[in-house]
This record gives structure tokens, sequence and C-alpha cells, in this order.
């Protein structure tokens, strides 16, 4: 039997041929693209065999490679940690490589199939490798390769200017991001005592024994860095602009995956590196938390584009995410092992479900996108009656994403207010009253993504169609994107009514990182219920709900159906208004009226009522127009002013070009003197 | 002589179902009582369910599955619910499927379909009660968790059978943080079961409906589901208030003569709560909707209180 990591190796090299030789089939694009993306999806399929494998043994595999620096050799390792963001990349590249068989020849004749391919499995590639560094060189080498795919597929459809700034901006702040994380190693690096180049890997990291200010500071350029990336308030907005714009598979893949790669980042600087670290530190990351997670949904509520509301909503899932890590390293800074396991669990369950929901949502809104040609909420409706096989499917994500029972998302977000609950245990005062707020702030989250995805999937889905286009053109997409849709919502409900096993087989990563397992306790009393610390403390069966619900429903349904009534189909009452039209249903922004009403406060919301008199009859309205905006306030405050200073200084700095050859000729030889003083 | 566990848990999934009606009935009286009108009786409401059962069924015609899936589906899930919520007895084999938080999310899956049944027709009122009770539940939620977390802390636990063991077995004393906890549930509670301040059960005035809109294009047998569901509701939050707040009485095991008491307990205590339900909502006005949030704000600002009670004086 292969050993995991020749697994992992496999994959990555197949996947870097798959960018190699796809130029070569460009003649044939009936072979090319079924051929790249099924081999894309054998190669994610590998990944998450050598993912399982570690985590389930517990394992921990490394190799050197011999190219790389003089003297720094590329190094690989596989741990538990590596290995489930192996399996969180393999599923949803796993899930979207079918997808995209189908979903690609939408772009067929009008644009290039091999660029897709390319940056597709490098994007892919550069994931794996990032998890699977092991030295700092070679994981800023996979960092870059994954930001720079992931950019030129924002750019894919290059000809809008809306796209191209989006990836400018996604670029900029990608790559300050990078910089953090360069220094944070630097100084990991310079700490750590090693000579040459040997500080730079991540072993010399892991036994370096940081002072407390120098912990910190490499810790909290690391975090800004991978916060960047990951969406955090306030270093969000270049997440709403690029994954709307990318195709439906890359931002399921952005959204879904990459993201994620910023939390695994996190866990490996904390948990593995520095290890020991005062409880300020979790205080940081669970404030940033709540702060993404309630600011996120809440912008979220605002939107009518499908895919930027999908965006925004990443930005809460990530702030979800990090409320566990921030309680996990709250309670490992205490000494309290079980409850840092816990949160970390809860954190790193949320992180595999919110990769699976949220994949299926925008492979979901790219099935729409792909069907209607519209991005905008406002002009669809009743979808569910032209999409029969979409609209099941999309449902399961906004129910799982919504933190409803029985699917995967209420699982992790129970575990999160588990972990809330027992912050009691603290030995601080003032943290144990504080901390049980973040609780209602997640349960506002929580409730605030319901209402959101009750509003997707009833504009979008449900009611009558709103748009220009004859809604008989909408049709079912085909097999290829359906298929890729049904395995990530099987996974949504397997790991909702299974978490049991899900935890049992986790349970690896908090003994290597906390040292406590999770298992013994939350699987006490078998498979069928999950009891986290104690049966006397909390418990809940997936499967009993589950079937619970299934049955009574049936029972139901065939008691009433004993008996034959008659179903009839009748025309919508209009109370005796006679011209009921599609435009007078509840819109989106209608929907989230009251809320916007009640809280925003948080935006800058603009709205504006213009009433034209009627022309023969000035007393009758003639027409209303309705504008509304609403603005980010964090680019107001955070990004405009920044953005106007960097224009100024280029203004002042213009001021030295005349256009004259005489000025040119004595700045040069000012510079000489300068420089020659200088030296001598 | 003594009941397994499994027939009490059967017993309570039949009381439920057959005693839900009657406490609407029951609140419907009291109301019309304190209102100075005539009741239609307690048993008004198995008529209505009955009549409901027997009807042909109108649908509109774009009308899609999730509007007929939703009925069975809120009936299944609040049944499920009742098999959970210790009425009578803690020794429930079924209690361990979710603790409280869990429990506040499963309605939270009657609320998500109902609000999309309600957008599923397309008319502007279904549009409204749904956008109306999102809204609402919104709010709710974490006063809603505030008060559950507060009585978590003082019986260490989550779980319903737990708390109420804790609860039934301690002595009777005033706590400050539960007392803060009962007004801020009370609050909660009649906002979550669409009761007056909140939303008004009686109405079917555009300007003030929220839940009646969303279901106001069902009929035949999916009304009488909907609304059956919707007795149950009720009737669970309060068995969960007094399963949270007053447990005494109800039995530890499947000994028939402790079952008899606690089922006393239980309807004395039903009755007694819903009469202070039927004085609140007989004594205040509906708020308006953007009222709401001030009313909602200040449940958490109890529930908040109360946990600081707890940790500062308890």
């Amino acid at each position: 039997m292969p050993a995991s990591l020749d697994i992992a190796g496999f994959a990555v090299l197949l996947l870097l041929a798959l960018a190699v030789l796809a130029p070569l089939l460009r003649s044939v694009r009936s072979i090319q693209i079924p051929l790249a993306f099924s081999l894309g999806a054998v190669a994610s399929l590998a990944a998450v065999v050598a993912g399982i494998m570690t985590v389930a043994a517990g394992s921990v595999a490394s190799a050197t490679m011999s190219v790389g620096l003089p003297g720094l050799p590329f190094h690989l390792r596989l741990d538990p940690l590596a290995g489930f963001f192996l399996v969180v990349i393999g599923l949803v590249g796993l899930f979207v490589s079918i997808y995209s068989i189908g979903y690609v020849k939408g772009y067929g004749g009008v644009r290039s199939m091999t660029q897709m391919i390319c940056f597709y499995t490098l994007f892919l590639a550069g994931m794996l490798l990032v998890v699977l560094a092991d030295d700092a060189y070679f994981f800023l080498v996979a960092w870059e390769l994954m930001a720079a795919a992931s950019y030129f597929l924002v750019m894919y459809e290059d000809e809008k200017g809306e796209n191209r700034r989006a990836a400018f901006l996604y670029l900029l702040i990608a790559h300050v991001g990078a910089l953090a994380i360069l220094l944070a190693f630097g100084v990991m690096a310079g700490q750590s005592g090693a000579s040459g180049f040997d500080g730079y890997t991540f072993d010399a990291m892991r036994s370096a024994h940081l002072s407390s200010g120098w912990a910190a500071a490499a810790f909290f350029l690391a975090f800004f860095g991978f916060a960047a990336k990951a969406g955090v308030i306030p270093l969000h907005v270049w997440l709403p602009e690029a994954h709307p714009v990318a195709p439906s598979n890359i931002s399921a893949l952005m959204s879904g995956v990459m993201l994620k790669t910023s939390i695994y980042g996190i866990c490996r600087f904390a948990f593995d590196f520095i290890k020991i670290f005062p409880w300020w530190w979790g205080g940081v990351v669970l404030a940033l938390g709540l702060i993404s997670a309630v600011m996120g949904v809440l912008y979220a509520l605002m939107q009518h584009d499908l895919k930027r509301l999908l965006a925004y909503h990443s930005v809460e899932n990530i702030g979800i995410i990090l409320i566990g890590l921030g309680l996990s390293m709250i309670f490992a800074a205490f000494h309290l092992p079980a409850l840092a396991a816990l949160a970390l669990v809860a954190a790193l369950y949320h992180t595999l479900n919110h990769a699976i929901f949220k994949g299926l949502l925008f492979m979901g809104a790219g099935a729409v996108l792909h069907a209607t040609h519209v991005r905008n909420m406002e002009e669809m409706g009743g979808l569910i009656h032209r999409m029969p096989w979409t609209a099941p499917l999309f449902l399961v994500g906004c129910v799982s994403i919504s933190a409803l029972p029985p699917f995967n998302g209420f699982v992790s977000e129970w575990l999160t207010f588990q972990a809330f609950l027992l912050s009691p245990a603290l030995p601080h005062p003032l943290l144990r009253l504080l901390i049980p707020l973040g609780a209602a702030l997640l349960a506002l989250t929580g409730a605030l993504a319901a209402a959101c995805f009750v509003k997707v999937f009833g504009v979008v889905f449900l009611g009558q169609w709103r748009g220009h286009q004859k809604p008989e053109r909408i049709h079912e997409v085909g097999p290829s994107m359906r298929g890729g849709m049904l395995l990530a919502a099987i996974s949504c409900l397997l790991l909702g009514i299974l978490p049991t096993w899900v935890i049992g087989w986790l349970d690896t990563i908090p003994e290597q990182l906390c040292g406590a397992k999770l298992s013994e306790s939350a699987g006490k009393l078998g498979w069928l219920w999950l009891t986290p610390i104690a049966h006397e403390r909390a418990s809940y069966s997936g499967p009993v709900v589950f079937i619970g619900i299934l049955a009574v429903v049936a029972v139901t349904w065939l008691l009433l159906h004993v008996r034959a009534t008659s179903v009839s189909r009748v025309p919508i009452w209009d109370c005796g208004f006679v011209k009921l039209t599609p435009r007078m249903q509840y819109t989106a922004s209608a929907f989230s009226m009251p809320l916007r009403r009640v809280l925003g406060f948080l935006f800058a919301v603009r709205e504006q009522v213009e009433i034209v008199p009627h022309t023969n009859h000035p007393a009758l309205p003639g027409s209303l127009q309705y504008r509304l905006r609403i603005r980010d306030r964090f680019w107001n405050w955070l990004y405009a002013p920044q953005g106007d200073a960097a224009y100024w200084v280029a203004r002042q700095v213009g001021r030295l070009q005349q256009g004259r050859i005489q000025i040119y000729l004595l700045y040069s030889f000012v510079t000489l003197i300068v420089l020659l003083v200088f030296l001598g | 002589m003594s009941l397994h566990p499994f027939g009490i848990e059967l017993l309570q999934f039949v009381l439920l179902l057959g005693l839900a009606p009657a406490f609407a009935g029951w609140v419907k009286t009291l109301k019309c009582l304190a209102q100075g009108r005539t009741a239609p009786g307690i048993l008004q409401p198995y008529r209505d369910i009955r009549r409901l059962f027997g009807k042909d069924i109108v649908l509109a015609e774009n009308a899609s599955w999730i509007f007929r899936f939703t009925p069975y589906l809120v009936f299944g899930v609040t049944a499920v619910a009742a098999g959970i919520i210790p009425l009578i007895s803690v020794d429930l084999p079924l209690a361990a499927t979710a603790d409280v938080i869990a429990l506040v999310m499963l309605f939270g899956i009657v609320r998500f379909f109902t609000a999309l049944a309600g957008m599923d027709i397309g008319t502007a009122f279904g549009g409204m009660g749904s956008s109306r009770e999102m809204m609402v539940a919104s709010l709710a939620e974490p006063a809603m968790l505030m008060a559950v977390f507060t009585v978590s802390l003082a019986s260490n636990s989550s779980s319903l059978t737990q708390m109420v063991a804790v609860m039934g077995h301690a002595e009777f004393v005033i706590r400050p943080s539960l007392a803060f906890a009962l007004a801020a549930f009370i609050m909660v509670a009649l906002a979550e079961t669409g009761r007056i301040p909140v939303d008004n059960p009686a109405t079917h005035l555009e300007l003030t409906m929220v839940h009646e809109a969303m279901i106001l294009e069902y009929s035949g047998r999916h009304l009488a589901l909907i609304e059956w569901a919707g007795m149950m509701k009720l009737t669970l939050f309060f068995a969960l208030g007094i399963a949270a707040f007053s447990p005494w009485g109800i039995a530890s095991d499947g000994d028939i003569g402790a079952l008899l008491l606690a089922f006393g307990s239980l309807l004395l205590k039903l009755a007694v709560g819903a009469l202070v339900m039927v004085l609140i909502e007989t004594g205040l006005a509906k708020m308006r909707l953007f009222r709401l949030p001030e009313y909602l704000g200040s449940a958490f600002l109890l529930a908040t209180l109360g946990m600081i009670a707890f940790f500062i004086l308890e």
C-alpha cells in the first residue's frame, strides 16, 4: 500500500502535468475538457484519500526534494492537520471538477479553454502544495502560485472593466498579506537561532524559543497576512468584488477552499509553531471572528447580486471558524486541553462544512447564471419550476448554511455553542462574563443567515419569474453539473447526521495540537449520540432527528392520503384586483427592508424616492423611481483615504516631470553627485 | 407498577398531539372571558381541525412542491420536538436527541420552511409575512439563547432532562438570575409563538399580519396540519418554560402514580400559564413592527442581567 505522502504527491504531479499538457490538446476540444477535468477529479480524489489515511492513522510523513534553493531544498510534510486540509481541498476539488465538465462548455467558442484548464489545475496544485510545504520558502512559492493562478482566473472574462478592477484589488491585498506572512517567517527564522537557511524550515520554527514580544510580532504579522487572504473584516473588501466576477466553478473553489488555506496557516502558526501564548491572542482572534461573522451576514443581507451575497457569507463563515479558533486558543492558554480540543474540532468541522455547502451554493449560483444569464436576484423568480434538480440541491445548501438540523452547518455551530457554554470554566472573571455575549452574537448571526437564505431561495426559486426574457427559454443544467452538486448535497447531509464518525476520525488533530482527545467523550454512547463533553451536559443525535422527521412526515402523508380528496389548481387569489403582475411580488430589497431599517446604522444607506407627476393630471403620480445604494463603510473609512493619499503622492511626484530633456539631465547629474558624495 | 421508558415516550407523543388543541381552546376561552365575549368552548379547535381535514384543497397555479411539502415538514418537526421536551417524566429515551440549543434550532426549521412557503405563491402578502417573521426571529434568537444560557449555567447543563432533574431536586430558593431569565424567556416566547404584543394570531389585517400572512394561501388538510402544529408549538413553549423554570412535580421514572401526579401538576401549570399569557395579551396592544427591536432588545438585556447576576451573586 503506498504511503499517503506518495498519493498526495501523485495528486500534485498529475495536476501540474495537466497544466503542461492541456495546450497540446487544444485542437480537440471535445476531448480536452472532459479529459482534463476528469483527471482533475482523479487528482482531487487522490488528495482526499491521502488526507483521510493520514488523519485516521495520525501519522506524520516528511520528505525532502532535490529542487529548491542551494542550501534550502523543498521540504514536504504530511501530518494530520495538513491531511485534514487535503481532504477539504480534495473534496471540493472533486465536486467542482465534475461540475466544471459541463459548466466550462458554456464558454465554448468564446474564451480559451486551455487558459481555464491551465490555471484551474495550477490553482488546485498550489493549494495542495500550501498545506504540504514544510519550509517557509516552499510555502511562499506555493502561496504565490495559488494567488497568481486565482488572479488569472478572476481575470478570465477580462473584457469587462469590473473584472479587471476586482482582480487588481485582489492581487493588491493578496500581496500585502503575502508580505506580512513573509515578515512573520523572517521573525520566526531570525529568532530560531539556526544558522543560514536552516531557520526557514518549519522544523526549526517548531523548536524555536521566542521571547513573548517576538512571538506576538510573528503571530500577528502572520495573522494579518492570513486574515487578508481569508477576508476577515476589515480586510474583506476584495472578496465581494473578486468572487462574483470569477467563473462560478472558480468562485466555488475560492470561497470554499482557498480561504481555508489561511485557516490552515493560522492553526499552523498558533498551535504548531508557537504553542505557548497568552490568552489575549485568542481574545483578538475571537473578537475579529465575531465582528466578521455579524458584519459579514449583515452585508450579505443587503445584497441583491446572488454571487456577491454568497461572497459576503464567506466572510461570515470565516468569522464563525475564527470564533472556534479563538475560543480554542483562550482555553489552551489557560491549560484546559479538553475544552481547547472541543473548540478546535468545532472550528475544523465548520471549515469542512463551509467548504462543502459554500461550494454547493456557488455551483448552484453558477447553474442559475448558466440558465438565466443574470446575477441580479431582482430579475429572477420561480426557477423551481424550470430547474427541478438545481432547486432542491440549492435548498440543501441554504438549509446547511442557515445552521438548521439535520444538515452539517448545524453540527459545527452547535459544537461552537457548546464551547461557549464551557466558558464558566475559565479562571478569568471578566472573560467568564464577556464570552457568553459572543454566543449571543453567534445566535444573531445564525438567525440572520437563515433570514438571508429565505430571501435567496424565495426570490430566486420561488414565486413568479420577474425577468425580461421569456421564462420558457430557461432550461435545467446538464448531468455533470447536476452530478457535482448532488455529491456536495449528499456530503452535507452525511456530515450532518454522522458527526460522531467525523469527530472520531478528526481526533488525531486535537490530540497532536492541544494534547487532548474528544472522541472518548463525544462518542461514548455509540455513533448515534453526539455528546461533546458528557452525556449529562449536552447531546445531539442527527440520525434520530432525520429519521424521526422523515417517519412522522411519511406517516402523516400516508394517513392523509387514504381518503382521496381533490386538489384543484386555481389562479392566485387577487383580492378582486384583476391586474396582479409578477412585479408586485416581494423583491430581495423589499424582503430585507425591515432589517435594513433596524440595523441600517451600520452601513452607509442612501434611499431616494422620486415621484414624477402624471403629464395630464399633475395631481396623480405618473411614475415612481426608487433608488437604493448601500456602501461598505469600511471602504469609505479605511480604503478610500489610502487610495486618495496614494493618488495625491503620485500627483506630487508627477511635478518632477517637466517634459524637458535638460531638466532630466539635471536630475541625473544631481543623483550622480549625491551618490558619489555618499560613496566617498 | 411502572411504565417502560418507550411507553412514556409514546404516552408523551399522544398526550401532546391530543392535548394541544384543547390547550389552544382553553387559551381562547380564557381570552373570550377576559374580553367579555362568548367563548366557543375548549373543544372548538378539534372541530376546526376535523372540518379542515375533510375539505378539498385549493392550490394556486404556480405553487411548487415546497408549498405542498411544508405542512408535513412543519408537523413532523414539531412532533419530533414533542418527544424531546419532558412533559411528565424525565425518563425519556429520545430526550437526548437534542439539548435546548438544538431544540431552538429545530423550531428554526419550522420557521424557515413556513417563510419559504409564504414566498412560494408570489403574492405580496406572503413575502411581507416572511420578511417580517424572519426579522422578528433574528432579533429574538440572541435573547432566547441568553435566557437558555443563564438557565443552563444554573444547572451546569444544556440537556433538558438534566436541567429538570437538577432544578426539580433543588430546594426552593428565589434566584435572581432565574427571575431575570424567566422574564426574558416569557417575552421571547411571546415573539416566537406569534402572540400579542409581537403578532396577533387572530388578525387578517394586512398591516399587522405576520404569521397569518405566510399561511394565507393554505387550505384543507395543509391548513389543518399547520394549525395543529401551531397549537403544539404553543404548548411546547409552555412545556419548555415549565421544564426550565418550574419542573416540580415531574416524575423521575415510569411509576404510574408519579406519572399521574406529574400529569395533574402539568395541567395545573399549563392552566395557570395560559392565564398569565391571556392577561398579557388582553392588557397590551400589538406593537408597531419597528418598535419590536426595542421590545426584543429589552428581553436580551434582561437575559444578560440574569447571566451577570449569576456570576456576581451566585
